[in-house]
């Protein structure tokens, strides 16, 4: 018995060695940031203590006329936008999640790497990719000539600016799901179809339920990215501004105390996003 | 047992896989209220049966008939039959209950009633007090209970149970066995139960399907398919036997192993070449001088009730079964009734079984062992290593 909790605590400290330069990586680099984070988003120039920054974030107005503060309003597009590519993603991705899930083998591979194969190229590039594709005298309009249809408005629009984000964010919703489907125990599904599921049941009673883990971490990789989005929105969106393009303008004009304070109310917003969805879904495997 | 209604025929029933025959021109009935197993060695098509009765299979040829319509096309949650699954196939997201109510939320019944019929399900398969518990935390035996409560809930015509006692050890397979009996008399459900462990198989059924490379080699009631094996492969397969070339001298009259001897078969022809079987716990062991057959013993093993003893008799190795106790290299009688003789026609198994020449406890077991894991890859196995000279 002796032996044996020597053995362990000797697995153990190795285990903790191991950790060792993770754990240093992370205080570096994710911790202190993020200190830094709130620090200057409660601080002033001259770092004293205050609550201006964050009350300019719900309360600055670029005009009097506007109703809402001009930041919420921001806020609340990005949320926007970000959800319906959510959905959108969601929508194309579980399906084809569940396509390569059951393919063969061989299937699956190939298929898997034509989902990732857009990732290896720069991320710029895509985007002005889509510009190309989407302007008003660009390659989607004159498909559409040659059919006898359009053209048709979409740069500049916030239609452009989902197309973009889907078409980045897809494969990080495709890729969870296809794992956890991968895994599922195909007798459970003969097991519901005998037990009088017809193949809707199936999927609404057994693959759903079961493929929800997945869900969640695909939804989570994309929507809080497409939150957080910046360039995409300026390019295919006609020079929108999206709430990370707020931040990224702000830094870029040295106001590191107001870029603070809008990062740091995103990701309070985006932690009750998360835990919400992820209370929800411990709520309903339980149920 | 009322044996009038016919629940369930299959007729001319072939299907191959990757061009390889697994079912060749099954004919079976299955009546209302029986326990009929299907029993054969791993590759023997026993499961695809099974799935082509469930619908998770379709035949390339033949008909699938339910209550007199035709329903090889019907899918399988229109089927009003439902299975056991091997590894049991519970829902891991959905609680106890919650499995066992599955089929009846689909089929919208009244919540009260789906409690009630959970309720007194799960009384059945005593597992009352166990509705909250997570199927994960459940012991294997636990498990299969739910999956047999779940598969009767909604009172199916026909409960299909593919090997699902497989998974279990040997004293809660033989509980199982006797509650699975139980249940079936008292549901009044038919059950098709698949196994390739004879002994269960007589032990629970009301008939059994013996099945080889895709064929039925016998149907039959329990007690028939012991005591009057059609060929050499199913005399072998259901317990032991000693199986020898004879010839049909007359009627009552066979020769083998040297010797004439009366016994109780008739109706084959003068000279018929025929397969002799006779069960190792048949023959009685006399002094040489006495004896039928003589012979000398070359091994003895004690198993409790009785000794299997295997004695040469003129280069055949015969396998006995007696309480009398008989050392090796004692030279020894035997002794054989009449109606301890069995006379088969000869068959495309002839000659393959029924000598115990290369017999051996180690060899018997590792043959067992083989064929199971043969059966988890789903390959078809070779029917018996214990036949290999």
């Amino acid at each position: 018995m002796k032996k044996k909790n020597a053995v362990s605590s000797r697995n153990g400290l190795i285990q903790r060695m191991l950790l060792t330069p993770y754990s240093v990586w992370a205080l570096l680099f994710i911790v202190v940031p993020l200190f830094f984070i709130a620090f200057y988003a409660f601080t002033d120039s001259q770092m004293h203590f205050t609550l201006d920054n964050m009350r300019k974030v719900f309360t600055y107005r670029i005009s009097d006329e506007q109703t809402v503060p001009y930041y919420v309003m921001v806020f609340g597009k990005s949320f926007k936008l970000a959800v319906i590519s959510t959905l959108i993603c969601l929508l194309l991705g579980y399906p084809f999640a569940y396509r390569i899930a059951h393919a063969s083998a061989k299937v699956q591979s190939i298929l898997i790497t034509v989902i990732m194969i857009p990732m290896w190229m720069n991320f710029l590039i895509r985007t002005y990719a889509w510009m190309v594709i989407l302007q008003d005298k660009g390659i989607l309009n004159s498909g559409l000539a040659l059919l006898g249809l359009g053209p048709i408005h979409v740069i500049g629009t916030e239609t452009a600016v989902i197309i973009g984000m889907v078409y980045d964010y897809l494969p990080y919703m495709i890729l969870p799901i296809y794992s956890v489907m991968a895994k599922m125990d195909y007798k459970l599904l003969e097991a519901a179809k005998d037990l009088g599921c017809n193949s809707f049941g199936v999927l609404r009673r057994v693959i759903w339920p079961l493929s929800l883990p997945g869900v969640i971490s695909g939804v989570n990789m994309v929507l809080i990215p497409s939150v957080s989005t910046f360039y995409i929105s300026q390019k295919l969106g006609g020079k929108m501004k999206l709430i990370g393009d707020e931040i990224e303008e702000k830094y870029a004009n040295f106001d590191f105390n107001g870029a603070a304070a809008i990062a740091f109310i995103m990701m309070v917003l985006l932690l009750v996003v998360m835990a919400l969805l992820q209370h929800r879904a411990t709520k309903r495997s339980v149920a | 047992m009322n044996k009038a209604k016919k629940i369930i025929e299959l007729k001319n029933i072939s299907k191959s896989f990757d061009g390889q025959k697994v079912l060749d021109n099954i004919n079976l009935y299955i009546y209302d209220n029986e326990f009929l197993t299907l029993l054969g060695p791993s590759g023997c098509g026993k499961t695809t049966t099974l799935r082509i009765i469930g619908g998770f299979e379709s035949a390339d040829e033949g008909d699938v008939i339910f209550l007199g319509d035709r329903i090889n096309d019907m899918p399988p949650h229109k089927r009003n039959v439902n299975t056991v699954f091997q590894r049991y196939a519970l829902f891991p997201h959905l609680n106890v209950f919650e499995n066992v109510a599955f089929p009846l939320r689909e089929k919208k019944v009244p919540k009260a009633e789906i409690n009630e019929r959970v309720t007194e399900m799960l009384k059945l398969v005593a597992l009352a007090g166990f509705e909250k518990r997570s199927v994960n935390s459940l012991s294997g035996g636990q498990q299969q209970r739910v999956a047999i409560a779940r598969a009767l809930v909604s009172k199916p015509s026909v409960l299909l149970l593919d090997e699902p006692l497989a998974a279990l050890d040997l004293k809660l397979r033989k509980d199982m066995q006797q509650e699975l009996k139980k249940i079936q008399k008292a549901t009044g459900i038919t059950f098709v139960f698949v196994t390739h462990d004879q002994e269960e198989a007589l032990s629970m059924s009301d008939t059994v399907v013996v099945m080889s490379e895709g064929r039925i080699q016998q149907i039959g009631t329990p007690v028939d398919i012991y005591n009057e094996p059609k060929n050499a492969f199913v005399a072998d397969f259901i317990g032991e036997s000693n199986i020898l070339d004879g010839v049909m001298l007359r009627d009552r009259k066979v020769s083998f192993a040297g010797h004439v001897f009366d016994c109780v078969d008739s109706g084959f022809e003068l000279k018929e070449p025929v397969d002799v079987v006779v069960r190792p716990e048949d023959v009685d062991i006399v002094p040489e001088e006495k004896g039928m057959l003589k012979g000398v013993v070359t091994s003895v093993t004690f198993l409790g009730v009785h000794y299997e003893i295997i004695v040469d008799i003129d280069g055949f190795k015969w396998m006995i079964q007696t309480t009398d106790f008989v050392d090796v290299d004692e030279h020894i009688g035997l002794y054989i009734e009449p109606d301890a003789i069995h006379i088969m026609h000869k068959s495309e198994y002839s000659g393959m079984f029924g000598d115990y020449s290369s017999f051996s406890m180690e060899l018997d077991e590792i043959g067992e062992l083989e064929e199971e894991n043969l059966e988890e890859l789903g390959e078809a196995a070779a029917p018996e290593s214990e036949a290999d000279t």
